[in-house]
């Protein structure tokens, strides 16, 4: 299998480039295994994030044959064609090679309060949560935050600032949440110029996701609840006014 | 420099919970991690995290204490039972937290946290949610770091401890975004830097797991307790060596061999499939090595039985990883698994508040031995340990700092042991030798797996001594690593290695000396667990000849050893 890399090394290059790597391809063989095998065996150069290797760490995001991928998670045999091509994902700054720069993408994350928030106080045990309670947040916690749909967003791609669809499912697993309590604060923090409302179903971070979370149900839904808020809002003011 | 009151190194449970802690105890206190701390260890973690609770049917009667003794007794009998029962008793009351801060544990139909049983306990105690236990918690520990404003250095690697007069002072790193070394001056530094399951081929591990906290700390003076003792999961995915979780077993999937036989029976008759690791790793070797596997040295683990309904439910996430590396639905098809390298009892010397002996350098979870694992460890006790040491690590780490105040003028011996780690990568880079690192890795894993591993004997680690210790010879001849600073693998890796090396050293050596079976270490010249002579953990301390090895004796209180059986 031909595997071509995109490199580039802030300490030589003005620009990135493509290399190619010979890569034996054996039954099993993932994405990372190779790039594992050049760094080992035909380029110690490389630079690439890895690290559970089994799809859960979210470490090994890329844009692999034009699509956004774990690596770790991606079969060789499931690629068409006698050659994989490696980019970083798209839309972050690079740092080296395949490895980009996340920090704006962690940043966000800090600002939809990322934290169950309760007013009550805790009882001496567990509080209780049906098993139906439970099940309403049970694929948005699959999220592992790689980075995928970040990148693949269009509404990213020309607003900055836009939250963004993983940073949206992570304030929507609290709000869906039935032992949160600060419902309407985190919707605020989510329906403001750079929230909710940028995103115009597109579905490329569905489509993205590794982990077969539907970001633009979690958006929908927190959609929806912007508006109900909005409009008690409004409905309040008409009534005092 | 950059300094802070406590310096917490590692982005996994333990040391973010020793952070949260340390912060709660009204420390400046900071994270230094290797990778962004979601994507740390911990959060492979699958089937769950021991207390006990008594909220599955039939759990009534579990208490603390049942389960401090299930763990000595699965711990055969090494561990120390003041500090078992430090866990055990604290477990319920970490887990509530965990649950108020937010993990979204599996629900029993009361709505109560929902628990399963798993090896070696006598009652579902496992709590969990689903099968993703371990990156729920670690989520939301992270999110307790966020709501607190804990600051994390993501991707910071920890070379070296810098110590002046017998006292930790701080670290030196290596940031791996831009290529910069720096030192760190804190009051207090916790370890909670993982296991080293990368020193051993066929391990479950995460690949960045090389044991280097363990390491840092051996060379800075720090002995490695009970390193001999390496667990061995019992099912991971043929070849990629993926977990699958003991929770399939607790759930009630079957081991069967090649003649369609649960053959645990003739091994663990009453616990059968749900005997402590150690046992089940040992049967499934022997089906193997005596004919009774499938062709490729592998056993199945088959969950057929246990319905569609159940595996989406209770165990989605292994059945993608089938679906992913195997290309087969454990719906339909048996699994194809074999023991694979999955967890150090042993670890940085500490006690139950996480202190060294090196004062101001404290360690939890995985990288320290306590030790409440003793010779083997209960599924779900490592999770555990995470969270009640750490916790216990950044109290502790609190009250030491309190009242210290920065010694000044001190900069000297920060900048010596930087000046000293930048000329080791510089010599790494200028190093005239031919040595491929890459194999010197390689072949130590397998040295380990084959010569230190389920079984042992004299012979073939005295083989695997002499091995490792041709392999550091090797290194010294290393081909130049590449001199690019920014995010420079093949330098980390080249670093990461020589800390490897000392650390299959360490394990060898203990395994050698250790002339009795006792949990995970059988020996085949020796096959009795020998009470007389070796109710001790071993301390091994490095020298420039290798480690020294001396003994320290075993914590009774309530529970005298007896045979194990199950």
């Amino acid at each position: 299998m031909n595997f071509v890399v995109f490199r580039f090394d802030p300490e030589r290059d003005r620009e990135g480039h493509f290399d190619s790597y010979p890569v034996p391809a054996r039954e099993g063989m993932t994405v990372l295994e190779g790039l594992l095998y050049i760094l080992d065996d035909l380029d110690p150069t490389l630079s690439f994030r890895f690290a559970c290797r089994e799809g859960v760490c979210g470490s090994c995001a890329m844009f692999i044959n034009g699509s956004y991928r774990l690596a770790c998670q991606t079969q060789l045999k499931e690629l068409r064609g006698a050659t994989v091509r490696v980019e970083p994902l798209p839309n972050f700054p690079i740092i080296k090679d395949l490895v980009v720069d996340l920090t704006s993408f962690f940043e966000k994350v800090d600002k939809v309060m990322p934290y169950i928030k309760t007013a009550s106080a805790p009882p001496e045990k567990e509080r209780l949560q049906t098993v139906a309670q439970r099940q309403r947040i049970n694929e948005v916690i699959d999220c592992i935050l790689c980075g995928a749909c970040q990148s693949a967003c269009p509404a990213m791609w020309t607003n900055k600032e836009f939250l963004g669809p993983a940073v949206l499912v992570k304030a929507y697993r609290f709000i869906a949440d039935s032992r949160d309590e600060a419902q309407q604060e985190r919707l605020r923090l989510v329906s403001g110029e750079d929230g909710v409302w940028r995103c115009h179903s597109v579905f490329n971070c569905v489509e993205a996701c590794p982990k077969k979370v539907n970001q633009t149900v979690a958006i929908g839904a927190l959609k929806r609840r912007a508006l109900v808020q909005k409009l008690k809002f409004w409905q309040r003011r008409t009534l005092s006014g | 420099m950059i300094q802070h009151d406590a310096l917490v190194v590692g982005g996994g449970l333990a040391s973010l919970r020793a952070a949260i802690a340390a912060h709660d105890g009204g420390l400046d206190a900071a994270v230094l991690s290797q990778v962004y701390p979601i994507r740390s260890h911990s959060g492979a973690a699958q089937g769950g995290i021991n207390a006990a609770l008594a909220n599955a049917e039939g759990a009534e009667d579990d208490s603390p204490e049942k389960h401090a003794y299930d763990t000595v007794k699965g711990s055969d009998f090494l561990a120390d039972q003041d500090a078992v029962e430090v866990m055990t008793s604290m477990a319920p009351g970490i887990i509530f937290e965990m649950e108020h801060w937010g993990v979204p544990f599996s629900r029993t139909p009361a709505g109560k946290i929902a628990q399963r049983p798993f090896g070696g306990a006598g009652f579902p105690r496992t709590c969990y949610a689903a099968d993703k236990t371990g990156r729920f918690l670690l989520h939301t520990m992270y999110e307790q770091t966020l709501k607190r404003g804990i600051k994390v250095y993501p991707e910071w690697v920890v070379l070296s401890l810098v110590v002046e007069s017998g006292v930790c002072r701080g670290v030196v790193a290596y940031h791996m975004p831009s290529g910069e070394f720096r030192a760190f001056a804190a009051k207090a530094v916790v370890f909670g830097t993982g296991g080293y399951g990368q020193v051993y081929a066929h391990s479950t591990n995460t690949l960045i797991n090389s044991g280097s906290g363990m390491s840092v700390a051996y060379h800075a003076g720090v002995p490695l307790k009970d390193m001999e003792f390496v667990q061995f999961h019992p099912t991971s995915i043929i070849g990629t060596n993926i977990l699958m979780t003991e929770g399939a077993r607790g759930e009630g999937g079957y081991l069967v061999n090649n003649r369609g036989e649960r053959f645990m029976k003739n091994y663990a008759p009453k616990l059968m499939e749900l005997a402590p690791r150690d046992m089940v790793s040992r049967a499934i070797q022997i089906e193997i090595d005596e004919g009774r596997g499938f062709q490729g040295g592998y056993v199945h683990l088959d969950l057929r039985h246990l319905g569609r309904q159940k595996i989406l439910e209770r165990l989605p996430e292994i059945r993608d990883h089938c679906l992913h590396f195997l290309g087969l639905d454990p719906i339909h098809s048996p699994i194809p698994i074999q023991p694979g390298q999955h967890y150090s009892m042993g670890g940085i010397d500490c006690n139950v508040d996480g202190e060294t002996p090196l004062p101001g350098l404290l360690a939890a979870g995985e990288c320290a031995c306590v030790s409440v694992h003793g010779a083997n460890r209960l599924g779900g006790n490592s999770l555990l340990e995470t969270i009640v040491f750490g916790k216990r690590a950044g109290e502790k780490a609190a009250q030491y700092v309190k009242g210290r105040e920065w010694k000044d003028a001190g900069d000297a011996v920060f900048d010596g042991v930087l000046k000293q780690v930048e000329s080791r990568v510089g010599a790494l880079s200028q190093g005239s030798g031919r040595e491929e690192p890459s194999a010197i890795r390689q072949e130590l894993k397998e040295t380990m797996f084959s010569n230190v591993g389920i079984f042992r004997d004299r012979l073939p680690m005295e083989m695997a001594l002499n091995k490792v210790k041709e392999l550091q010879g090797r290194y010294r001849r290393l081909r130049p690593v590449g001199k690019g600073r920014v995010f420079n693998l093949d330098l980390l890796r080249a670093y990461e290695l020589r800390g490897m090396l000392d650390l299959a050293e360490a394990i060898t050596a203990g395994a050698l000396a250790r002339k009795e079976s006792r949990g995970s270490h059988s020996r085949l010249d020796f096959k009795q667990r020998d009470d007389q002579s070796w109710m001790k953990h071993t301390l091994a301390h490095c020298t420039a000849d290798g480690p020294r090895l001396s003994y320290k004796d075993v914590t009774i209180t309530k529970w005298q050893p007896e045979e194990r059986k199950y």
